[in-house]
């Protein structure tokens, strides 16, 4: 058996590596997304008071920091038994929506784009946003802007664009949202708007030239899980838990949060530091679901915004009853949640109880859980925390967005690595095709590994005895 | 020379102030800043936390300007090379001794050791943490402590005794293992004799003793002491 390695996989946030295991006749016979990281935010957070909790669990990560900071927010909330005004409630929501706008527009610009809008066989060296620049430097300029609108809108409600943990506390937020503040975002909204509409267009276009890939990248069946509203609409902030079989048939619907436990199961492989979560009713590995932003348009009926709504009919006529099987579409749906993100984000903005001043009060402690449940723009995201009648965090549970996905990240990378990689003629383009499949995930290691660093990529070709016969470090 | 006073140089200057003046009241008075980290204006002078250090010419020992009284003829220096080395060095033991994670702590932008080691330059530290994870008291209904936190300035403990005049803080064992206690190291939820002042919160350089649910920028005051003691000899 011959093995080869992509390590570390590049463009994407955290390390990882796939090795790609050959048949004696060089045949692929399997693949492996390897997480090689390790963080263990779950066990360093014991002994810390429960309020610390937001600033801690948001420095797994750079990207989502406020993904975390809501999901521990509400499960603060519920230890101190608060309902936060709705005011709070906005105000979250609406610094939430810069989160996935900010995330969304760094995943397909910086990160994904480069891929299809220079092409996959492009040279490795200017397969990059700078790459992006030199050839479509208005396209560049528009996604670096968005980005930015998405970091205006965190830092204007919560002080800071990156871990401004310091706004949020259990039951409330530490300061209002001045109107200047509202206004100066109002202002720059139409363009973000405009830019995600453009590239919506611009992203539908170039979809009709690449079937090929579209058939292939983990275009397989699974289960779909996500947070709906109380109507069963798009939801990233707080909801209830739906799933979906891949005949879009809703397995199980309206799950709280607190009885996560009941629905997901999470296995351990020696081979990575990700655990294996999985839907407990079909067993493991069986019990294979992908969240995200591809399973939340498959989970939810409608967005609830005109434009995005419209673009959800488009998106669901390319699946069977409503569901899209192509993890490629992860991409097109990142983009719909784009622009449904900015279209809520102005229904806040113009909503009069955002500018209420009374956001805070003074907590205790008095449940010794707490959950807290949102959909990070990777997935859905739960935080558990058990405290003493005095705060003390006991025990942690997170469970990331990413590692949901990870049976269904095996399963991509094995059917395009079948597809694509010829272990006797060994080229950069099929091994890019590989990580491309695991970018249109948009993995996020460091927080699903709960740790620092970049993410570089490592292949390598292993033969039949387990020797190692090449290996591609980029 | 008049009786009751006493002239000195510190860093070259000529400086005359009433006998018995510490060197850094005397510096201070004079406009020069010597930075201090357990010392505070209206609590009796520590000396614990070796910032304050100066040289004073004719003898190769250090001093804490903040306890060392001035003398006639005495020529101080309170900036010098070997001080500023000195100084970092005791910022990295500080910051090494226990577990100081800036970022998610109470304190961060409000913190005397954070600002200190951001002034001297002290963008890393050389000795292995200790990384500790003593327990946290926050049985009391409004204030907490996080001992992981304490570098042991004893402010809370001169405040309590000599502001509040209660002394229920104090300190246990001796070198690292130093402790601030509470009564006879008892939980602070369960000391009969503690009047919630918040003095010690208002003090406290660092994240170390702070008011639940308060960012350290608004339970801080670095002036109460003085304060409450002009208010008394009015």
């Amino acid at each position: 058996m011959k093995e080869i390695v992509i390590s570390p996989i590049t463009r994407i946030e955290g390390h990882a590596k796939v090795t790609i295991f050959l048949n004696d006749d060089s045949s692929v016979r399997d693949a492996r997304f390897e997480v090689v990281d390790f963080r263990g935010f779950e066990k360093f957070s014991e002994g810390r008071p429960f309020y610390e909790m937001p600033s801690i669990t948001a420095r797994a990560c750079g990207i989502c920091p406020v993904s975390h900071l809501v999901a521990s927010a509400q499960a603060c909330d519920d230890i101190v038994g608060v309902t936060v005004p709705r005011t709070v409630e906005l105000l979250r929501r609406l610094m939430h929506m810069g989160q996935l706008i900010q995330s969304h527009a760094l995943n397909f610009f910086h990160l994904s784009a480069p891929d299809f809008l220079l092409g996959m066989d492009y040279d490795p060296e200017r397969r990059n946003v700078f790459g992006l620049i030199e050839k479509m430097p208005d396209v560049a300029r528009q996604g670096i802007r968005l980005r930015k609108f998405g970091q205006e809108i965190i830092e204007n409600v919560a002080g800071k664009k990156i871990h401004s943990s310091e706004w949020v506390v259990p039951g409330g937020a530490k300061w209002p949202l001045t109107k200047e503040r509202a206004d100066y975002l109002l202002s720059n909204l139409p363009e973000a708007q405009d830019t995600a509409l453009k590239t919506i267009k611009l992203f539908k276009d170039w979809l009709a030239s690449c079937t090929e890939e579209m058939e292939t990248y983990g275009d397989f069946p699974s289960y779909y899980l996500g947070l709906v509203t109380p109507n069963g609409g798009l939801e990233q902030y707080r909801g209830k838990i739906r799933v979906v079989d891949s005949d879009g048939k809703i397995v199980a619907d309206m799950i709280d949060p607190y009885q996560y436990s009941e629905y997901i199961g999470e296995a351990v492989e020696p081979w990575s530091y990700m655990k294996f979560p999985y839907y407990k009713p079909l067993g493991y590995p069986d019990g294979m679901y992908r969240v995200g932003p591809l399973a939340r348009l498959n989970v939810c009926s409608h967005c609830g915004t005109p434009l995005a709504d419209e673009e959800l009919k488009e998106f669901k006529k390319l699946g069977k009853n409503g569901v899209v099987q192509s993890s490629f579409h992860y991409h097109y749906a990142r983009l719909i949640e784009a622009l449904f993100c900015i279209e809520t984000a102005k229904d806040i903005l113009e909503d009069p109880d955002v500018l209420s001043e009374r956001v805070c009060t003074r907590t205790r402690p008095i449940k010794s859980e707490g959950i807290g449940v949102a959909e990070a723009p990777r997935g859905t995201l739960i935080h558990h925390y058990k405290v003493d009648p005095q705060g003390i965090v006991k025990s942690v549970n997170m469970i990331i967005a990413t590692e949901h996905n990870n049976l269904a990240f095996n399963k991509a990378v094995t059917q395009v690595a079948k597809k694509y990689v010829e272990a006797e003629k060994l080229q950069e383009g099929m091994l890019n095709r590989v990580e491309s499949v695991v970018r249109s995930f948009d993995p996020c290691l460091s927080c699903a590994t709960h740790m620092v660093g970049q993410m570089p990529l490592e292949l390598r070709l292993v033969d039949s005895h387990g020797k190692l016969i090449d290996r591609q470090i980029r | 020379m008049s009786i009751g006073t006493t002239t000195l140089k510190i860093d070259g200057i000529e400086v005359t102030v009433p006998e018995g003046t510490t060197i850094l009241n005397a510096a201070k008075a004079n406009g020069i800043n010597i930075p201090t980290l357990c010392y505070l204006e209206g609590l009796t002078p520590w000396g614990g936390c070796r910032i304050c250090m100066v040289e004073i010419h004719g003898t190769p020992k250090l001093f804490p300007a903040c306890a060392t009284p001035v003398n006639t003829g005495m020529e101080v220096i309170t900036q010098s090379e070997k001080l500023r080395e000195y100084r970092k060095m005791v910022v990295q033991l500080l910051l090494s001794e226990r577990t100081h994670v800036c970022s998610v702590c109470v304190a961060n932008n409000a913190c005397e050791l954070q600002k200190l080691a951001d002034e001297l330059g002290v963008d890393h530290v050389m000795f292995e943490r200790n990384w500790t994870s003593q327990e946290i008291d926050s049985t009391h209904k409004s204030l907490v402590i996080d001992r992981n936190r304490c570098i042991l300035c004893t402010r809370c403990i001169r405040v309590c005794d000599e502001i509040e005049g209660v002394h229920i803080l104090d300190l246990k064992n001796r070198g690292k293992d130093s402790q601030i206690i509470i009564d006879l190291d008892q939980k602070w939820g369960d000391s009969d004799y503690c009047t919630s002042c918040g003095k010690c919160a208002k003090v406290c350089p660092v994240g170390a003793i702070y008011v639940e649910s308060e960012a350290l920028s608004e339970t801080k005051d670095k002036h109460i002491a003085e304060f409450i003691l002009s208010r008394r000899n009015r």
